[in-house]
């Protein structure tokens, strides 16, 4: 019997030009609680979806108890006993508790007849074992986040799982859900599961983990057991660079006006009473998790909600705004947590990218100032440094780091005074991240933009930001400013939401 | 489940609510003649339904099926009348066939070429009627040259009362076959896998597949089934009229697609039930159907399904406004 | 470094940087020889291709419409209903008996009076698109569902119009639309190369152009970027409604008549042709020029099939075929 229930040898997955894995080897133990760990971009799902059976690699070898696998593909993966729980948990919204849970096992069996009555009780079996009260004939779309994964656990637990990859399972939870899914983690684990964290919170790694891989750029650059690590060990190894403690102090004076000063914003049912002024050159944060409000919030600014404020003050004018129109109108800038459903057209060209939230003033009659047009995106194409052959190539082609800097190129056509960012390097790769980091500080320091950056990554905020809050139930419930505003402050601060 | 209720009560609400209005400007709604014509109107483009039901649960949509029942239709009694054969069963096996397989083809181009079902059903509607057309000619089979055991077979009747002006008038047996085949289908959907899958792959594809749907399977179940639901459809249609006329239920598929609509169903997959589907069927029927007894003109009529079309969608829009927000 | 700049993209376009102009030229002239070489005598005579360009305009101008109406995702298949309601909402109007008075006295009465008949199609044309758009982009009724209902509506009105048989006797400047010659060139093909230009101009220099296709691409970050999308998107339902109107004109003007279900079959046609021309159907992409070649070989191919005695039905056939084959060819090409 082999130490390892799966275990990939020099596995190697190209796609296109670009080596997604680089003969990476790991080896999952069963029943242990194992982290995968590394930045966007690093190789971490591809990696998920060689073990599930989803991509053939191009070189290397699988072995699944010691034997090797010559073609493992999605059915002998779930035969095998690994289950996947990704971030959009693939649950059916239109069916209820019981019949997600059912659904799998049932097809797995080769049912052709539905069995409600055992699905029933399967489901609350499992949900019994994992000691959670759901209604199993609610339909999984009405259930709350922390709701869906817990089916989503219980449904891989059913296909009697040995291995449980879970793709960064604590992002859209409390600190008090997270405990609650680590509970259940650890019961997973005495059961014989072994667990496999894909993450990149460094803290959560530490606290529940076994065993360690770090990723960084396709390739493998550290394994080994969690108490051989701490965080600095951690950083380096999935940046490759050493932690920069120089944090951003924006030099301002402090009589100067607000670029934007809101006050008692609230949107009904996920932003209550919020105030906010950031100056010219400031660069504020926030940090909350995902339906903490953040996002309505940003939105609320860009006036994409059914927003009320006290007062909504642009540059110390009255502007409140009631359209995006508006809002970009006023200065105001928003670059989307989804950059690729919200915020790119990815068959377009770069210069229709850029030029997007500026076409009505390149009118010049009734047809667009194609020469106008021309020079503005070649000049931002320029100073952004896009690595593209020319702007007339479609962003689909671009690399995560070049598609977002395509973004921003196009709110600073607009001559955008406020930049709201939510999430501004998710699916970034580290060499591009610190890259438009420096454009973003750049922005603020010499252009004097006011800057709003909403992340997950608390390292990204307390690098960039002079100022940061902690928002919460739409809220926010703290603020840390130049010394005080610390990793660990910052992320005690969010552990200890409810 | 109870939301799926919760939808089927609004319907049926509404329904009411439309019939007791009807009874009200004209009595002669509620007498058995009009009940009769009624049920007997709802046979066939509810089978036809069905069909579009499983369709649009998967997120798809078919607009050839009128030209598939059209193609079985003709075809069948074409050659029934050519082989001088009488008969009911293999008749009905035999369109059913057709519709099978041309409901193979509509799966095959859209599994294979990943093509919208629109377009695909757009292009496959226009060659079948084209070689049927083309190829059988446009002649109509009439009473005389029909078969008789088909036009016995479509006259039965469950139950016959004399109207008051002496006319006799009979609740068709037909009814009994739409009611089993929504029986089936019901089944089929609810407590079956293949069902279940259905609905799994009609809310989200990419799910289904990692849940290990087959989903190529399920796409030819889906179109198949629809295809035998019209070729029977068809041909039953003939039996009931007594006549084949190959240019039959032209512009049929918006009315069929508004009942589905109507019915519960979303466009967007995932949603509907054959209770609602029924329900929404035998409101459009009843509805068209109507508009004479209330003595509308009837050119007016099409204007009306228009607008019930356009205030279904506009009901179930708001509904899924979510889902798009 | 300007003209070099602008240079490089125009010839790319007349090439055909998009691989699919391409294809589409080749398949065109493909059918061409083809259909030529078939019908030796009759298919190369110069009354064959005069008669393609009293026929073509119609259908040309509904194809483009139904093109514009898909680059945001849409479709509308209301267009022949909108067609026929204009053209007999005219009709009914040069029908009463002032007009029609003024009418047989001639003179520049008669210019004047198609005039506002033509006015008044148009209107109609816009109201029907108008209608079109606000269900789409105000109601969020999906474009199939929505010009579903209203393509019944629409034709449920001009059966109202008519009580149910075709209007018949328009004017002769009306007719002359349909019928006349200005250059020694089909007047409806005028209208025809009218509209096109007109239309490739608007969707490649123009910011409502330029914003259909971005919102066809994606219309989530459409919103996000500040497009009006709800507007554009109802502009382009009124353009498409406009353009169905002057369809609708020109197949009156040809017939010289107007019935509620008129030319039923050009729905199927114009979704089959926009699509065949390279369109997107699920929205972003869409050319004018892709379209014209698709009607240009589907004319030929129809042309050359008639001379063949082939009947209309068996035309139909084939043209639902060819949508079959292009899908097919489009999907091959693209998995490459």
């Amino acid at each position: 019997m082999s130490e390892y229930l799966i275990e990939l040898k020099n596995i190697s997955k190209r796609f296109g030009g670009v080596h997604a894995l680089d003969g990476v080897s790991m080896g999952i133990r069963p029943g242990e609680i194992h982290c995968l760990a590394g930045e966007n971009g690093s190789g971490k799902s591809t990696v998920i979806k060689v073990m599930s059976g989803i991509y053939t690699p191009d070189a290397g070898e699988i072995l699944i108890d010691g034997k090797p696998v010559d073609r493992l593909d999605p059915i002998a993966a779930v035969h095998n006993g690994v289950q996947v729980i990704y971030q959009d948990f693939s649950l059916f919204g239109n069916l209820t508790v019981a019949e997600n849970l059912a659904l799998n096992t049932y097809l797995l069996e080769g049912r052709g007849r539905m069995d409600w009555h055992r699905a029933r009780k399967m489901a609350r079996e499992v949900l019994t074992r994992l000691d959670v009260a759901i209604d199993v004939d609610a339909e999984v779309e009405t259930l709350p986040t922390s709701g869906k994964q817990i089916v989503a656990i219980a449904r891989a637990i059913l296909a009697e799982a040995r291995l449980i990859v879970m793709d960064e399972p604590t992002t859209a939870l409390t600190g008090h859900e997270v405990d609650a899914l680590f509970t259940i983690v650890r019961d997973l684990q005495a059961r014989g599961i072994a667990i496999l964290f894909v993450s990149h919170k460094m803290r959560e790694m530490l606290e529940i983990s076994e065993r360690l891989t770090v990723f960084r750029n396709g390739r493998k650059v550290a394994e080994g057991a969690m108490s051989s690590f701490d965080e600095p060990a951690i950083t380096h190894a999935m940046t490759g660079l050493e932690i920069d403690e120089e944090t951003y102090t924006p030099d301002i004076p402090s009589e100067s006006q607000p670029a934007l000063e809101v006050q008692g914003l609230s949107v009904p049912g996920h932003v209550d009473n919020v105030s906010l002024s950031v100056r010219p050159g400031e660069i504020v944060g926030i940090s909350g998790l995902i339906g903490s409000g953040r996002t309505e919030f940003a939105q609320a600014l860009f006036g994409m909600e059914n927003a009320t404020a006290e007062a909504f003050r642009i540059a110390g004018v009255d502007a409140f705004p009631h359209s995006v129109q508006d809002a970009i109108a006023h200065g105001i800038a928003y670059v989307p947590e989804d950059r690729l459903s919200e915020g790119l057209f990815l068959t377009q060209s770069i210069e229709r990218n850029m030029v997007v939230s500026i076409l009505e003033r390149l009118r010049r009659g009734l047809f667009l100032d194609r020469d106008a047009m021309r020079r503005k995106t070649e000049e931002m194409f320029a100073s952004m440094q896009i690595a593209a052959p020319s702007p007339e190539t479609a962003v689909g082609n671009l690399s995560g780091g070049n598609a977002q800097r395509v973004m921003l190129g196009r709110w600073l056509l607009t001559g955008a005074k406020v930049l709201i960012l939510n999430g501004p390097t998710v699916g970034v790769d580290v060499g591009s991240k610190a890259k438009i980091h420096h454009i973003i500080r750049d922005l603020a320091r010499k252009e004097g933009v006011a800057v709003l950056m909403i992340s997950d990554d608390v390292p990204e905020l307390t690098g960039n930001c002079n100022r940061i809050h902690v928002m919460h139930e739409g809220r926010f419930v703290a603020e840390f400013s130049s010394t005080a505003m610390t990793e660990d402050a910052i992320n005690d601060s969010l552990k200890a939401l409810k | 489940m109870k939301r799926f209720q919760s939808t089927e009560a609004v319907i049926a609400l509404v329904l009411l609510t439309v019939m007791v209005l009807i009874g009200l400007v004209n009595p002669a709604f509620w007498g058995v003649a009009n009940l009769f014509s009624l049920a007997k109107a709802n046979v066939v483009i509810g089978i036809m339904a069905l069909g579009v039901l499983l369709i649009m649960i998967s997120g798809g949509i078919d607009v050839s099926f009128p030209a598939i029942s059209a193609a079985a239709l003709y075809i069948t009694v074409r050659t029934m009348v050519a082989l001088d054969y009488d008969g009911v069963l293999l008749p009905f096996i035999a369109a059913s066939v057709i519709g099978v397989l041309l409901g193979a083809f509509n799966a095959f181009i859209i599994d294979r070429f990943k093509m919208i079902p629109l377009i695909v059903t757009l292009g496959t509607a226009s060659i079948i009627r084209g070689l049927v057309l083309g190829l059988l000619g446009t002649s109509i089979v009439n009473i005389n040259k029909m078969p008789d055991a088909l036009i016995e077979f479509g006259k039965q009747d469950l139950t016959t009362v004399t109207a008051q002006n002496g006319a006799t008038v009979g609740l068709t047996a037909m009814i009994l076959v739409y009611l089993a085949i929504a029986l089936v289908i019901h089944v089929v959907l609810r407590h079956t896998m293949t069902g279940r899958s259905i609905y799994a792959y009609g809310d989200d594809m990419e799910s289904a597949r990692r849940a290990g749907v087959n989903t190529r399977r399920t796409i030819f179940f889906v179109y198949c089934t629809a295809g035998l639901l019209a070729g029977f459809a068809g041909l039953l249609h003939s039996s009931m009229i007594w006549q084949a006329n190959p240019r039959d239920f032209i512009g049929l598929e918006l009315d069929v697609i508004a009942a589905v609509v109507l019915g519960g169903a979303s466009i967007f997959g995932g949603r509907g039930s054959v209770l609602g589907t029924m329900i929404g069927v035998f409101t459009l029927v009843m509805v068209k159907n109507s508009l004479i007894l209330m003595k509308v003109d009837t050119t007016w009529q099409r204007v009306v399904v228009g607008v019930i079309i356009v205030a279904a969608t506009a009901i179930t829009a708001w509904r899924d406004r979510k889902k798009l927000a | 470094m300007s003209a070099k700049a602008e240079e490089k993209p125009l010839l790319r376009r007349l090439l055909g940087s998009d691989a699919s102009i391409a294809q589409l030229a080749v398949i065109t002239l493909v059918i061409f020889v083809l259909m030529a070489a078939m019908n030796p005598d009759k298919f190369l005579r110069y009354y064959n291709f005069e008669s393609i360009t009293y026929i073509m305009p119609e259908l040309g101008i509904l194809c483009i419409a139904m093109m514009v109406a898909m680059l945001t995702g849409g479709i509308d298949l209301s267009i022949v209903a909108i067609a026929n309601l204009a053209a007999i909402t005219a009709g009914v109007y040069f029908r009463h008996p002032v007009v029609a008075e003024a009418l047989d006295a001639g003179g520049l009465a008669l210019v004047l009076h198609t005039a506002m008949g033509v006015t008044i199609a148009l209107l109609v044309g816009l109201a029907a698109g108008l209608v079109n758009g606000l269900l789409i982009s105000r109601l969020r009724i999906i474009p199939i569902l929505a010009t579903l209902g209203t393509g019944q509506i629409f034709s449920g009105l001009a059966l109202v119009l008519t009580g149910g048989p075709a209007i018949v006797g328009f004017p002769e400047t009306w007719n002359w639309i349909g019928t006349g010659k200005l250059l020694g060139v089909a007047a409806p093909f005028w209208v025809l190369i009218l509209v096109a230009a007109v239309v490739a101009i608007l969707l490649r220099r123009t910011h409502l152009g330029v914003n259909l296709m971005l919102i066809g691409t994606n219309a989530r970050a459409a919103v996000f970027a500040g497009i009006r999308s709800s507007r554009m998107i109802l502009y382009s339902y009124a353009l498409t409604g406009v353009m169905a109107a002057i369809a609708g004109i020109l197949l009156s003007g040809r017939t010289n008549s107007a019935k509620a279900d008129f030319g039923a079959s050009y729905l199927l046609q114009a979704v089959l042709i926009a699509v065949l021309g390279g369109t997107n159907p699920a929205g972003g992409k869409g050319r004018v020029l892709g379209v014209l070649l698709a009607l240009v070989a589907l004319m030929f191919l129809s042309s050359g099939m008639q001379m063949m005695r082939a009947s209309n039905f068996m035309i139909d056939a084939v043209w639902g075929a060819f949508l079959v084959l292009v899908i097919a060819i489009n999907y091959l090409r693209s998995s490459k």
